[in-house]
């Protein structure tokens, strides 16, 4: 086969070499719905994007601009759509409880985030290590969580943390210690552990995928230069799986904006969780309990823009090391 | 080998050496017992609460608040516990089992079928517009699924879909991580020179993705279908937002429904806690006996993530 055809990649018909030279009209027509046909892969996947990403982000948009204004005491006299510029905004931030549950979010993130990850981290270093004895096994046990939905955990961690129900309770009072686990400052993290036992394993695999990949000769010359195996995983290993560590993070970031089922599980085990405990949370509401979507739109636009600012912060901190270096 | 040698090894990760021989005998049994010891409190962790609530399914609701949560009760009475949950309101739990089976297992089936033919595409066609679709796709990615939940169900109240099957199923069609992960396994594994002879046998464009290329995608099919299967499973929000009628629940939104009974009824701890369980078995099976295929396909994507 000659260069002339590989030139025309729409092109690449059975009977090929004139192509490139000479086309047809019956020819021509037909390399026209060649050039669809990658469309048509790609066409009902997009469809359906558009439909549910697309479409819902620039509604929710549009939402957070607009208000409804009625007439009468019921709205009989007729309604009408308005431009309210940044009120729906303006609203949403100046509910005290909105802010609050930001601030939470942000303080649970920068605590179980870096927890979450340094435990999976070290999990995969020694799953991967020579001295662990039956890594599959443990591997398949660590991912398990991740198959049990949310509200599952929730509704079990929940069981766990009620004094009275609880038998971790009954043995940490055994040797005298009696936690609040459900109490006002004790219930962010007793979620945390919820999240950290979800996820760990999850993103222990992502971290486990990656380790695999480095080659062998690199720990063999390692260990030729007489490192041990604290120094290889600083020097080898984290280096190298770098690109997954960045990864888990982001995704952990966007997870920890999104907090919902668990907040709200626990809610029926304790009164230290309100209904806008999460941002996530406190939208619902405004939905659902209020009835006002404009102001709900705004504060889901708040969360996703929050998330979009801190996944790419975190990117750009990253590369800006890199560039350093 | 000489002794030094041995230390040196220590805990060094010989196991992936390939041909080194010997692999595991690379470590000294002291550090092996201290990694496994350790590996193994962790597996306490993972397993408490899960240990907990098979305990707690075989007992009474008198048991369940007086008996030590982490041993058996007076009485066993999983079956009567187990029964009672699959006939409680008319068997209603039945219901939501199949519901959560069909918005995840058709679902996650026809969400790895769409990814796979975008993937395939954008890895193998070189068209304009290309990388505009991958990078909006990417940046959906990024979205929180949760922040566009409401917004989607105003969209689906005013064209009538919410509040219907169609309302969990349809979102749960698209992966964007699906995408990406088939874009990268077509790159990889499909070769250009084997499409190009199955065009000159004259094999039209659909039928050489249909029979080459979705068989040469397989291991980063299972991976998608895995993740989408267990993330439309466990997704409590959407479902949330989108359902009224309880007869469309899945498991999730159902057992919910139960708990915010408890305060009314005692009784129905003892049902969410058996439901609980009862939900657990499926998924938990399905992970232990699959996760070796996560593995395959995550690996591609992690090379170039």
């Amino acid at each position: 086969m000659t260069a002339t055809t590989r030139s025309a990649p729409g092109e690449e018909s059975p009977d090929g070499p004139r192509t490139a030279t000479a086309a047809p009209p019956r020819r021509r027509s037909r390399a026209r719905s060649r050039a669809l046909v990658p469309w048509g892969f790609v066409g009902p996947f997009l469809a359906l994007f558009t439909l549910c990403f697309v479409l819902p982000i620039l509604y929710a948009v549009y939402q957070s601009f607009i208000q409804i204004r009625r007439y009468g005491l019921f709205g009989e006299e007729g309604r009408e759509t308005v431009f309210a510029g940044l009120d729906n905004y303006t609203r949403a931030l100046g509910q005290e409880t909105f802010v609050d549950s930001i601030g939470r979010v942000l303080l649970f993130g920068a605590v179980q985030v870096p927890v979450m990850l340094g435990l999976a981290l070290v999990l995969a270093l020694l799953l991967e290590s020579a001295s662990a004895r039956w890594p599959g096994f443990f591997r398949a046990l660590y991912f398990m969580p991740y198959g049990v939905p949310g509200v599952v955990a929730s509704l079990l961690w929940g069981f766990l943390y009620v004094p009275g129900l609880s038998p971790i309770l009954d043995v940490a009072g055994l040797v005298g210690l009696e936690p609040d686990l459900l109490g006002p400052s004790g219930v962010l993290w007793s979620i945390a552990n919820i999240i950290t036992w979800m996820f760990i394993g999850y993103n222990m695999l992502i971290l486990v995928a990656q380790l695999k990949t480095i080659p062998g000769e690199l720990y063999e010359s390692a260990r030729i230069d007489g490192a041990g195996p604290l120094q290889t995983a600083w020097n080898i290993q984290l280096p190298l799986i770098r690109p997954a560590l960045v990864l888990t993070t982001i995704f952990s970031i966007i997870g920890t904006l999104q907090l919902f089922a668990e907040p709200q599980i626990l809610a029926a085990f304790t009164v230290n969780i309100d209904s806008a405990y999460t941002p996530n949370m406190a939208a619902y509401n405004s939905a659902f309990t209020d009835n006002d979507y404009n102001v709900a739109a705004a504060q889901s636009v708040v969360v996703a823009l929050t998330a979009f600012v801190l996944s790419f912060g975190f990117l750009w901190l990253v590369n800006r090391k890199d560039r350093r270096r | 080998m000489t002794t030094t040698d041995v230390k040196k090894d220590d805990r060094a990760p010989a196991r992936r050496r390939r041909g080194g021989g010997g692999t595991a005998t690379g470590a000294s049994a002291r550090s092996r017992i201290l990694v496994t010891a350790i590996l193994a409190v962790a597996a306490v962790y993972f397993l408490v609460p899960v240990y907990w609530v098979f305990v707690a399914a075989t007992k009474t609701t008198s048991d369940l608040f007086d008996s030590f949560g982490f041993g058996l009760g007076e009485e066993f009475v999983l079956f009567a516990n187990v029964s009672e949950v699959l006939t409680y309101n008319g068997g209603v739990f039945w219901r939501w089992t199949l519901n959560s089976l069909l918005y995840s297992v058709l679902g996650a089936l026809l969400a790895t079928l769409l990814a796979a033919a975008a993937g395939y595409a954008l890895a193998k066609y070189d068209f304009r517009g290309r990388e505009l679709v991958f990078g909006l796709v990417l940046g959906g990615v990024l979205v929180p699924a949760a922040a566009t939940a409401l917004p989607l169900y105003l969209l689906f109240s005013q064209i009538g879909l919410a509040n219907t099957y169609w309302a969990v199923l349809l979102p749960g069609l698209i992966s964007p991580f699906g995408l990406y992960l088939c874009r990268i396994y077509a790159d990889a594994s499909v070769p250009d020179s084997v499409i190009e002879s199955a065009r000159l046998e004259g094999a039209g464009e659909g039928r050489i993705f249909f029979t080459l290329g979705l068989r040469m995608m397989a291991p980063a099919l299972v991976t998608v279908f895995l993740f989408q299967m267990v993330g439309i499973w466990n997704n409590y929000f959407l479902p949330l937002v989108m359902l009224a009628d309880e007869e469309l629940y899945p498991i999730t939104l159902g057992l919910v429904t139960w708990q915010s009974y408890q305060g009314r009824d005692i009784e129905m701890y003892t049902r969410v806690v058996t439901g609980s369980m009862l939900s657990v078995i499926p998924l938990v099976i399905a992970i232990i006996v699959l996760q070796r295929y996560w593995r395959g396909g995550m690996t591609a994507g992690a090379v170039k993530g």
